[in-house]
Parts: C-alpha cells; sequence; structure tokens
C-alpha cells in the first residue's frame, strides 16, 4: 500500500517564471522523506507537483516527469483527480471542514465519487484512521461536534486521519506543524514514524531538528538569488546530510550560518 | 509634570472622535426612529379599516376577506420568482466564480449587475408587451398536456398575462440581487478548505459541493431573503403585466393579485374607508417582510455551530 516517486528533470513555472529547475529525485516508498531549504526555494512549490495540487494556482505548469511506481503522473489522459486520491496532503494550517462533524471529516474523502458505504464499514473506517492519527481516544465521545472545535494539533491530527482514511500510496505534508505548539509538534512527529510502516512519507519543514528527527532521507533546496529559480542542491541519508554533506551549501545552511 | 502630561487633553483629537461617534449614533437612532415611524403610520391610518363593519370594505365581507386572497397572490408570484431564479442565480454565481476564465467572469459579473440596474417599470413594459404574447402559446401546451395539475389548469390565458409570467418576470429582477450577493459569498470561501477538498480526490463540482456550498449556505440564504424581499414588494412590474382578478389555483389563467400592485392601483382614486383598507394592506406586506426576514435569521443561527465562524 505505498509506492516509490521518481522526479525526472522536472521544471516548474509560474506563467513565464521558472519557479524550480531541473529536478531529480528518487523517494523510496515505505520511508520518510524531508525537504529542508530557506523560504521562497521552492521545495514547497515541488511538492505541490507530486500530486498537481499546484494546478490550483493559476499559470502553474511544469514540464518533466513524475513517476509512481512507473505511472508517470503527467502522462496524457491522467486524471488529476485519480492522482490527488492516490497521493494525499496534508496542508500547513490544520483545515478540517468546518461544516462537518469529524465523523464526516474523516469519510469526507472516501465518500467522494458516489462510493457507496454501508453505516458498520463508516465506523470501522472511522475508528481505524482517527486511530491510524493517534485521535481516537481524544475524540471517540464526539465524533458528531464540528471538527473546527478541536486543539490545533487535534485539527492536524484530524486531517491526517482524513488523508489515510482514502488509503493513498503517499502522504505529502506541507509543514504540517508550522503552526503547532511543541506538544502538538512531538505527537504530530510520533505519527510520522508509525505512518512510514505503510505509507510513503514526504515532508516539507523549516525545521531542521524536525528533520533530522524524522526523516531517513533529506534534500536540501537552495536558490541563488532573488527571482532565480530554485534547485536541489543534494540529497542523501539524513545522519549524511546533517552530519557530513558533500555540498558546502549544505554544510552552512544546516549548521546555521547560512546567508 | 508627568501626571498633567498624562491627564492633559490634545483638543483636536478628542472633538473628531465626539463628533464621529456622535454622527454614527445618530445615524443608527435615524434608521430605528424611520422604521418605527412607518409602522406607527401604517397601524394608525389601517385601524379604521381594521375595526369597520364588514359591508363597509371592498367585497362587502370585512378586512380579512378582502385581504387573504391578495396575500396569496404576493406570495405565489414571490415563490414562482424565487424558484426560478435562485438556482439559476446560484448557477451563473458559480460559474463566475469558480469555472470561468478571468476575463469573462469579470465580463459577466458585470452584465449581471447591469440587470439590477434597468428600472423596474421597463422590466413591467417588456413583460406586458412580449415576454406575455411569447409565451401564451407555451401556456396552450402546459394547460393540453399538464392541466391535470391544478396549477396548469386550462383554459390557458391568450394574452399571457398570468401570475406565471409575472413571477417570471420578478425572476429576472432578483436574479441579480441574488448572483451578486452569492458570487461574493462564493469568492470568499477559503481556499484551505477548497484544496482541502482538492487534495483528497474531489472534482470541481465535489470540492464546491464539499468546501464552498457549506461555507456558502447562510449567505445564500441572506442572498434569497434579500431577492424575496424585492419580489414581495415589487409593484410596477407586476401591475404592469399580471391582468389582476379573483384568487385561482391555475397559474396560466389570469387572475390572481399582488399586495403592491392592488395598493399602486388603486390608491390614486382612493378615498375614506378605502384608504384606510389599502394601508392595512400595506402593514400586512410589512410584516410579511419582517417575519420572512426573522425566519432567515433564525435559519442561519441555528447551525452557527457547523459555521465556519468559529
Amino acid at each position: 500500500m505505498s509506492k516509490r516517486i521518481d522526479v525526472k528533470d522536472l521544471n516548474v513555472y509560474y506563467g513565464d517564471f521558472l519557479a524550480v529547475e531541473d529536478v531529480s529525485i528518487n523517494i523510496e516508498a515505505k520511508s520518510v522523506t524531508a525537504f529542508i531549504g530557506p523560504s521562497g526555494c521552492g521545495k514547497s512549490t515541488f511538492l505541490r507537483t507530486l500530486n498537481r495540487m499546484h494546478e490550483v494556482i493559476p499559470g502553474a505548469r511544469v514540464e518533466g516527469e513524475v513517476l509512481l511506481d512507473g505511472d508517470n503522473l503527467y502522462g496524457p489522459g491522467v486524471d488529476p483527480v485519480t492522482v490527488r486520491s492516490q497521493i494525499g496532503m496534508v496542508f500547513q494550517r490544520p483545515n478540517p471542514f468546518p461544516t462537518m462533524s469529524i465523523r464526516d471529516n474523516v469519510l469526507a474523502g472516501v465518500k467522494l465519487n458516489n462510493k457507496k458505504i454501508s453505516k458498520g464499514e463508516a465506523d470501522v473506517l472511522v475508528e481505524r484512521s482517527l486511530k491510524g492519527a493517534n485521535l481516537w481516544n481524544e475524540v471517540k465521545d464526539r465524533l458528531d461536534k464540528p471538527g473546527s472545535g478541536l486543539s490545533g494539533g487535534q485539527q492536524q491530527r484530524l486531517c491526517i486521519a482524513r488523508a489515510i482514511a482514502v488509503e493513498p500510496q503517499v502522504i505529502l505534508m506541507d509543514e504540517p506543524c508550522s503552526a503547532l505548539d511543541p506538544i502538538s509538534t512531538l505527537a504530530i512527529e510520533d505519527l510520522i514514524n508509525e505512518l512510514k510502516d505503510q505509507y510513503t512519507v514526504v515532508i516539507v519543514t523549516h525545521n531542521m531538528q524536525q528533520a533530522a528527527r524524522v526523516s531517513d532521507k533529506t534534500a536540501f533546496f537552495n536558490i541563488a538569488g532573488t527571482g532565480k529559480p530554485g534547485k536541489l542542491i543534494e540529497y542523501g541519508d539524513t545522519h549524511t546530510i546533517f552530519s557530513n554533506p558533500v555540498q558546502k551549501a549544505t554544510e552552512d545552511y544546516v549548521s546555521g550560518r547560512f546567508g | 509634570m508627568t501626571a498633567t502630561s498624562l491627564t492633559s487633553t490634545q483638543g483636536a483629537g478628542r472633538t473628531g472622535d465626539k463628533v464621529f461617534s456622535g454622527a454614527t449614533l445618530a445615524a443608527g437612532c435615524l434608521i430605528l426612529a424611520v422604521l418605527f415611524g412607518v409602522a406607527l403610520f401604517l397601524v394608525v391610518q389601517a385601524i379604521p379599516a381594521l375595526t369597520a363593519p364588514a359591508d363597509k370594505i371592498q367585497g362587502g365581507q370585512g378586512f380579512f376577506a378582502y385581504i387573504w386572497p391578495i396575500v396569496v397572490g404576493t406570495l405565489i408570484a414571490a415563490v414562482i420568482a424565487l424558484v426560478i431564479a435562485t438556482p439559476i442565480a446560484i448557477g451563473v454565481a458559480l460559474f463566475i466564480s469558480h469555472f470561468a476564465p478571468r476575463g469573462l467572469a469579470s465580463g459577466l459579473g458585470y452584465v449581471v449587475d447591469l440587470l439590477a440596474a434597468i428600472p423596474s417599470v421597463v422590466y413591467g413594459a417588456w413583460g406586458a408587451a412580449f415576454l406575455a404574447r411569447e409565451i401564451s402559446p407555451a401556456y396552450g401546451w402546459l394547460a393540453g398536456n399538464m392541466g391535470w395539475l391544478p396549477i396548469f389548469e386550462g383554459p390557458a390565458s391568450a394574452t399571457g398575462k398570468t401570475i406565471l409570467t409575472a413571477g417570471i418576470v420578478l425572476a429576472v429582477m432578483v436574479l441579480p440581487i441574488i448572483t451578486s450577493l452569492s458570487r461574493e459569498i462564493f469568492l470568499q470561501a477559503p481556499k484551505l478548505h477548497e484544496e482541502a477538498a482538492l487534495a483528497l480526490g474531489a472534482t470541481r463540482w465535489e470540492m464546491i459541493k464539499m468546501a464552498v456550498l457549506p461555507f456558502a449556505r447562510p449567505g445564500i440564504i441572506s442572498a434569497v431573503m434579500l431577492g424575496l424581499g424585492r419580489a414581495l414588494g415589487e409593484t410596477m412590474a407586476v401591475a404592469l403585466v399580471l391582468s389582476s382578478g379573483a384568487l385561482t389555483a391555475s397559474l396560466i389563467q389570469s387572475g390572481n393579485q399582488t399586495i403592491a400592485a392592488e395598493i399602486a392601483l388603486n390608491f390614486p382614486e382612493a378615498s375614506g374607508i378605502k384608504v384606510s383598507t389599502l394601508i392595512a394592506a400595506g402593514l400586512v406586506l410589512f410584516v410579511i417582510t419582517l417575519a420572512v426576514n426573522m425566519i432567515a435569521r433564525w435559519v442561519i443561527t441555528r447551525h452557527k455551530e457547523f459555521s465556519g465562524a468559529n
């Protein structure tokens, strides 16, 4: 239930502006891969191209290939809707649907495409997904209350439960802890560690300790200057990137001597 | 020294504050005073009609017998208008906010707003002179094929000047109100939730059902209620389009009347108890509109817990 991602020579454009240049990267199945780098270096933009969410932004387009176990996401006839149901996403700010109960939030993705699901199956799925997101014990008595009544960290775990309820191959996380306090952050990090037993996880983070704690491999992105495209500078085992990087820029960044 | 600097006042700034707060207070009070004045006028002037013996009122059977057919007529016309206008307005608003390319969207939005700028007498003239004539064959067909439904019972009006035609004209008139308000609400739907839906593998329509419409629901209700307010009170268009008469169930025969048109058509030649009767009719319309607005507010607040507010 998890697939690898291979990116070949990917360029991302906003209109005529080249935002990310020539990225090739191989992301292993059932592992956690972290993207780090300074603000504006294109790591979030690149993450979004992995499930075609960048297409929400008018004028955004890509050149190159993203292969999910060999299938090109950008091949002819590929529906972005199908892509996104296989590659889930968790966003920077927790975004449970405010008009839905906790239970309906978890089931939101499953009920799409007019899929029918019996109440019994739904109950099982809700419990399994919320347990998978380490949230079950906190919300099991108030599944019919609105999701927006939860704390920020709980909301983010609800969003993760919602993402894993559709049983995706890959979960993308775009700075999932940047709006959370340290305790909630710890809860999410523990969860990421558990998720990699079943899923391929890709996480963008500004927090280098977080990358060091949760990821197996780390990719460092950088930008030469304002208006220049972001590039993948170095990619390797997290341990290597943080202790013995090849590139000077990587070493400067991870040791805090950047800029 | 320090004490005086804390207590001393900067004259100019303070005065500005006082003038501004006084002006806003006065404006707020003025609205209440006007509303109260109108209500008081309506009640005082209506009392003679409400207390008059039954045979003095038009029709000879008392005020209630006089008013209820035109209350029902008013509601029928307004309901027809909303049933037609609401889905179209929401569709147009969604198209402008979420489907149309940017250039087309702003142009289309402008055209819809332009519809609101057309005076109601023009709509009335168009409805009476053009729409009624063009639509009467359709009424004939409805009477022939759907005549078993009481609302389409024949014989259809040959002139087409029916309550259904009036309702259609009203629908065109309330369309821009509902459209432009809904469009504004749809544009405010949080990107955050739209992206959440898309990332789960929602199609665009599913995203709208999940993230946009639930968020916009209170706004749509308000927009529809504003449209309803206009449809209930619209006078000129109905007076011109409708060939009025007694209350009938069939929408495609001439007949029925609305309160506003009844007042407009009869007021100029009315005197004595007749004036009082018409003002009482106005009071009834006022109460209906007030009730509609209160129900709308109640509907909106009932689901507050699940709205985007918290």
